[in-house]
């Protein structure tokens, strides 16, 4: 990894050399420390859905190979059993309800994060306060935010039905988080405000880059404002945007808090997350639980090599 | 044209205030209902109707919230100091020494921050168990790292790149080890960085949810966000709300003015760590 040796005796060289040793040991301790917190336990992990491994018994397990994944016996009648997570209803209900989390949520924060960017991006007054209000969401904990959002919820006292009931938009009180109707809906609701600011102060960021002559030559020669924004702003913003959405789009996929707060044990929303950490610590299937998470690793790893490969995203740092 | 510009005017004007009410209100709530006790919880009231502060003087003598407090205090902070000191050192080397790998590792160290908790929950148990620092802060410390020390990395190396190199140069040539260029020359330069990357990593520590409740069993080890996801009323199926909200207003005043204070720091500092790829 490192360049070890020239021949060259140059003073550049060795002061290379010796720039590159001290990297070496600069880069030491904090990779050590990956290794250990990151790397390792990983591995474990997916070792352990491996194995029949119980929460009680940490070291008790035996290799069981793909048994918690999938396996089938045939009975003596001829017919076919199969068990595993590849074939439990419920996992696969939990790999539906996240990922329609997660399309929904990013595509909605992304376009409601841009339009509030477009807004900011205007000069008025109070420009400053609108954006430090904005940043409230952001700041408060997901936990907190899904504490206030579930007694605003509240079926019986909760402000969000009363306020529904006094427009007239719906004619009896809904329990929102109980519902298996309205259960993934509230969640949307919760994450979008509290991630949509996020979404927009990165949007705002790419639009500030933009020269702002680029809109006044499109003023004077008369170009609809909806065109330019499609045809000037929407190209120039898309690759901040894009990084943007990488992000949020793998925040979501791994969403836990929000979720275990807002509406426990519904089956309209538990998350992947949710639905393997239940077998790991709660259920004593700790070995299920972790095939459960090795999967979700494998989804989201996938979901990264995917767009690292059509995006061809620049990570290196040398050109930027 | 001039009352087109004006109904434009006010449209605009429309809007913004839409986007401040909708991100302010549930807060502002929160507030209205931490002050309320009794009946006076299931009237529900948009403007302040009364201020009793009992909710207030009830979470503050549960001697459980302030330890969670303090427990959360020491998590974050001890695990952002960790992080820093990991990532100042290492960030120079990954910003400022060319070798060959530098892109694939700083890929890595991104592919970890974005790395789903669930994923190595399993094995960080295991580990714990086997240091033998379950149900202490320590086991927080040890698995909020890997998030913080990939974060902090990440946004300092961006920000060292940025430096200028003849700051850097000059110091060589009156012959300053890379260790005295980061120390004595960089450091002062990245006193703003440190300060945003710092904030924002216990920002993230202090808001984490699903290690604290894994890793900790009794109730005087818990964190602020645990603590607050399990705070039950007098029977199982009573939620004291009144008393929910005066302790999520309690943690998150702190948060937010710190926010509002390093408001433009913050931004650039979302910036560094997401856009900037």
């Amino acid at each position: 990894m490192f360049k070890k040796h020239t021949l060259t005796n140059s003073p550049i060289s060795s002061l290379q050399q010796q720039k590159q040793r001290a990297a070496f040991w600069f880069l030491a301790p904090m990779l050590f420390v990956l290794l250990c917190v990151a790397a390792w336990p990983l591995l474990r992990s997916i070792y352990f859905s491996f194995t029949d491994t119980s929460l009680t018994d940490l070291y008790g397990g035996e290799w069981v190979g793909f048994k918690n994944y999938l396996s089938w016996r045939t009975l003596s009648s001829g017919r076919t059993i199969y068990s595993g997570t590849l074939v439990d209803p419920a996992w696969w209900n939990a790999v539906w309800n996240t990922v329609k989390f997660a399309v929904v949520s990013v595509t909605l924060e992304t376009i409601i994060g841009l339009m509030v960017a477009l807004v900011l991006n205007a000069e008025f007054k109070g420009r400053g306060l609108v954006r430090a209000a904005i940043l409230i969401p952001w700041a408060i904990p997901t936990i907190v935010s899904a504490k206030m959002w579930a007694w605003m919820f509240n079926d019986q006292f909760g402000i969000i039905n009363d306020m529904l009931l006094t427009v007239g938009l719906i004619d009896h009180k809904i329990a929102w988080t109980a519902n298996l109707d309205t259960a993934m809906l509230s969640v949307l609701i919760v994450d979008i405000w509290k991630t949509t600011p996020f979404m927009a102060l990165l949007c705002l960021a790419g639009l500030q880059m933009i020269p702002r002559d680029m809109y006044e030559s499109a003023k004077i020669d008369g170009i609809h404002p909806i065109k330019v924004f499609f045809q000037v702003t929407l190209p120039l913003v898309k690759p901040a945007l894009m990084v943007a959405v990488i992000f949020r789009t793998l925040d979501a996929l791994r969403m836990f808090d929000l979720v275990y707060v807002l509406t426990p044990n519904s089956t309209a929303t538990k998350t992947m997350s949710i639905i393997s950490r239940e077998n790991l610590i709660e259920f004593d299937k700790f070995a299920y639980g972790s095939a459960q998470s090795t999967l979700l690793f494998a989804i989201i790893a996938v979901c990264v090599a995917l767009y690292i490969w059509l995006g061809k995203l620049d990570l290196n740092g040398d050109q930027s | 044209m001039t009352n087109k510009t004006l109904r434009n005017n006010i449209a605009f004007y429309a809007v913004v205030v839409v986007i401040v009410l909708i991100s302010v209100f549930p807060f502002y709530y929160a507030i209205l209902t931490s002050f309320k006790t009794g009946t006076d919880l299931f009237k529900v009231n948009y403007f302040p109707s009364s201020f009793d502060f009992r909710n207030y003087i009830d979470i503050l003598n549960n001697g459980k919230f302030i330890r969670s407090t303090l427990n959360s205090v020491f998590i974050a902070s001890t695990t952002v100091v960790f992080a820093l000191f990991l990532a100042v050192t290492a960030s120079y080397a990954l910003a400022r020494v060319r070798f060959r790998g530098r892109g694939l590792l700083l890929m890595t160290i991104l592919a970890v921050s974005m790395f789903p908790q669930i994923a190595v929950l399993a094995g960080l148990f295991e580990l714990i168990r086997f240091i033998g620092i379950y149900n202490t802060p320590w086991a927080m410390i040890l698995s909020y790292t890997i998030f913080t020390l990939p974060f902090t990395v990440w946004v300092l190396t961006t920000f060292m790149r940025d430096l200028p190199v003849e700051i850097e140069e000059a110091a060589i040539v009156d012959g300053a080890t890379p260790w005295v260029i980061i120390t004595q020359i960089f450091m002062p330069l990245l006193w703003p960085a440190l300060v945003t990357t710092g904030l924002l990593a216990f920002i993230g520590a202090w808001n984490e949810f699903l290690f604290a409740l894994t890793f900790t069993a009794s109730e005087t080890m818990r964190t602020v966000p645990v603590a607050i996801a399990m705070l039950s009323g007098s029977s199982q199926y009573e939620t004291p709300w009144g008393l929910i909200m005066a302790a999520s207003v309690l943690v998150t005043v702190p948060l937010v003015i710190l926010v509002l204070i390093f408001q433009r720091k913050i931004v650039s500092g979302l910036t560094a760590g997401g856009v900037k790829g």
